[in-house]
C-alpha cells in the first residue's frame, strides 16, 4: 500500500531554524554576525584584515572566523590583527552552514565580541542559500571578475545586505567600468549599497566596519528584493528542531548574563 | 558540490518523516525548486540518488515541480516574470519598491511511501 503524504517543509528549515537560534543567542550577548562571501580570490582575507585591525585600534571588541576547505593561512594573516581569530576547515564542504558554525563557536567566542566576522568559503553558489544567523551579508567582488558578476551569480548578489567592490587601485588596468557594476547589481538587488575599496590605496577604510556596527545597534538593514516575499517559503512548515549542541553557545553565554 | 547538501537535507526530512510513521520504503519524493533557489535541478536529481542509497529512500523517485519566479512592482502593482538574470526593478516605471512573489521555493511538498501499518492517520501538527 502506498501514502501519499503531504510534508510541506522547506528543504533548508534545518538550516534556517539553527541560523535563527544562533542570531537570538548572538543579540543577547550582545553580538552581531556578519557573513562575507565572494569567489575565491576576491580580497575577503585582505579586507578583513584591515577592517579587524582598525577595531582593535578604536577599541571595539570583534573577532573572526574563517573557513576554508583546506590550510590555515587565512588564519594566520587574520591573527596580525590581534583580535581573536580562529579558522575552520570545511573538510570538502564548500560553504558553511549554521549548525556546523554554532559548534566551532561554542567554548570560544570571547563573552564581550561586538561583531562577529565569518569569511565564508570562496566560492558565489552555495554559501547563498545557507543563513548563518547573520546580522549583515556582504557580498565582495574585486574589479578583476568583470562587471557581468551580479548577474551571473544573481542569488549571490541579490541576497546581499551590502555590495563590496574590492582591488580599485587596478581598476584601471582591467577597465572595470564601475557604473556598468552598479547597474547590474541594481538589476538583481535593487536599492542595495555598493561600496568600493583598495585594500592597497586605503580606499574606503572602516566601511565595512561602520556599516556592520551601525546595523549590530539596530540600525535598519537593506532588504533585498528577494527576500521581500510576501509568502516566505523558507517559514512554513513544521518548525524544525535545531540540535542541542549547535544552538547553545556554551559556558561563555551564561557567564555574561 | 552544493546539490548534494541539497539533497542530503531532503533525504534526512523524508526520512526523519517517514520512519516514525512506520515507512519501510520511500517510493517518490516532490519538491518544488524556484526558478531563483539557486538550485541546477538535474544536479539535485544525479546527487538525490547518491544521497538516497542505504536509506529508506533507496531507488526513490525525484520528482522536481519547477516554479517560476514573478514579481510585483508595490508603485504601479504590475507583476512580471523576472527572467534570468533576474530584473527585479519594475519594467512598468522603474520602481524599486518591488517584492518577489514566487521564486525562491526549496520545498518538500509531497512523499509517497509503502508502510506495513494500518493505517493510523498521520499526524500534521501544525
Ligand atoms: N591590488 C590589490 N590586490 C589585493 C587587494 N586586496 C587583496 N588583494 C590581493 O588579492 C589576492 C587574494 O586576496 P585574499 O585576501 O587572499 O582573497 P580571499 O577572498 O580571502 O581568497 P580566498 O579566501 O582564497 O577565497 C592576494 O594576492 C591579495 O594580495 C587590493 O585591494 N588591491
Ligand atoms: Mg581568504
Ligand atoms: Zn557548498
Ligand atoms: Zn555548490
Ligand atoms: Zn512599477
Amino acid at each position: 500500500m502506498c501514502r501519499v503524504v503531504d510534508l510541506q517543509q522547506a528543504v533548508l528549515a534545518k538550516n534556517d531554524a539553527c541560523a535563527h537560534t544562533l542570531r537570538e543567542d548572538l543579540a543577547a550577548r550582545g553580538t552581531a554576525l556578519v557573513n562575507l562571501l565572494s569567489s575565491p580570490g576576491s580580497g575577503k582575507t585582505a579586507l578583513l584584515e584591515r577592517e579587524l585591525t582598525l577595531a582593535r585600534e578604536r577599541g571595539i571588541p570583534v573577532a573572526a572566523l574563517t573557513a576554508d576547505l583546506a590550510t590555515e593561512n587565512d588564519a594566520v594573516r587574520l591573527a596580525r590583527s590581534d583580535v581573536p581569530v580562529k579558522q575552520i576547515l570545511t573538510d570538502g564542504l564548500c560553504h558553511l552552514e549554521a549548525e556546523m558554525l554554532g559548534g566551532h563557536l561554542k567554548d570560544w567566542l570571547p563573552a564581550d565580541t561586538r561583531l562577529l566576522f565569518i569569511e565564508n568559503v570562496g566560492n558565489l553558489v552555495c554559501p547563498a542559500s545557507y543563513d548563518l544567523g547573520e546580522t549583515l551579508r556582504v557580498v565582495l567582488a574585486s574589479v578583476t571578475e568583470g562587471e557581468d558578476k551580479p548577474l551571473k551569480y544573481p542569488t549571490a548578489f541579490g541576497l546581499a545586505h551590502l555590495v563590496v567592490v574590492t582591488k580599485t587601485d587596478i581598476a584601471e588596468a582591467v577597465s572595470f567600468d564601475g557604473e556598468e557594476f552598479r547597474a547590474n547589481v541594481e538589476r538583481v538587488n535593487p536599492g542595495v549599497e555598493v561600496h568600493l575599496t583598495s585594500v592597497r590605496q586605503g580606499v574606503g577604510e572602516g566601511v565595512l566596519l561602520d556599516r556592520a556596527l551601525a546595523a549590530r545597534d539596530g540600525a535598519p538593514v537593506h532588504i533585498p528584493v528577494m527576500t521581500r516575499t510576501s509568502h516566505h517559503v523558507h517559514d512554513d512548515g513544521e518548525p524544525q528542531p535545531c540540535d542541542e549542541h549547535s544552538a547553545d553557545l556554551g559556558t561563555v553565554a551564561s557567564s555574561r548574563s | 558540490m552544493h546539490e548534494m547538501s541539497i539533497a542530503l537535507a531532503v533525504v534526512d526530512q523524508v526520512d526523519g518523516a517517514a520512519r516514525p510513521a512506520g515507512a519501510t520504503a520511500v517510493r517518490s519524493v516532490r519538491l518544488q525548486v524556484g526558478e531563483l533557489a539557486g538550485v541546477v535541478p538535474d544536479a539535485l536529481t544525479f546527487s538525490f540518488q547518491l544521497a538516497c542509497a542505504g536509506t529508506a529512500l533507496e531507488g526513490a523517485d525525484l520528482d522536481i515541480e519547477p516554479v517560476p519566479a514573478r514579481a510585483r512592482c508595490g508603485a504601479c502593482a504590475r507583476i512580471w516574470p523576472p527572467g534570468m538574470p533576474p530584473r527585479l526593478t519594475c519594467p512598468g516605471c522603474d520602481g524599486t519598491d518591488t517584492e518577489l512573489l514566487s521564486g525562491r521555493e526549496l520545498q518538500i511538498v509531497r512523499v509517497c511511501w509503502h508502510d506495513t501499518a494500518p493505517h493510523p492517520p498521520i499526524s500534521q501538527e501544525r
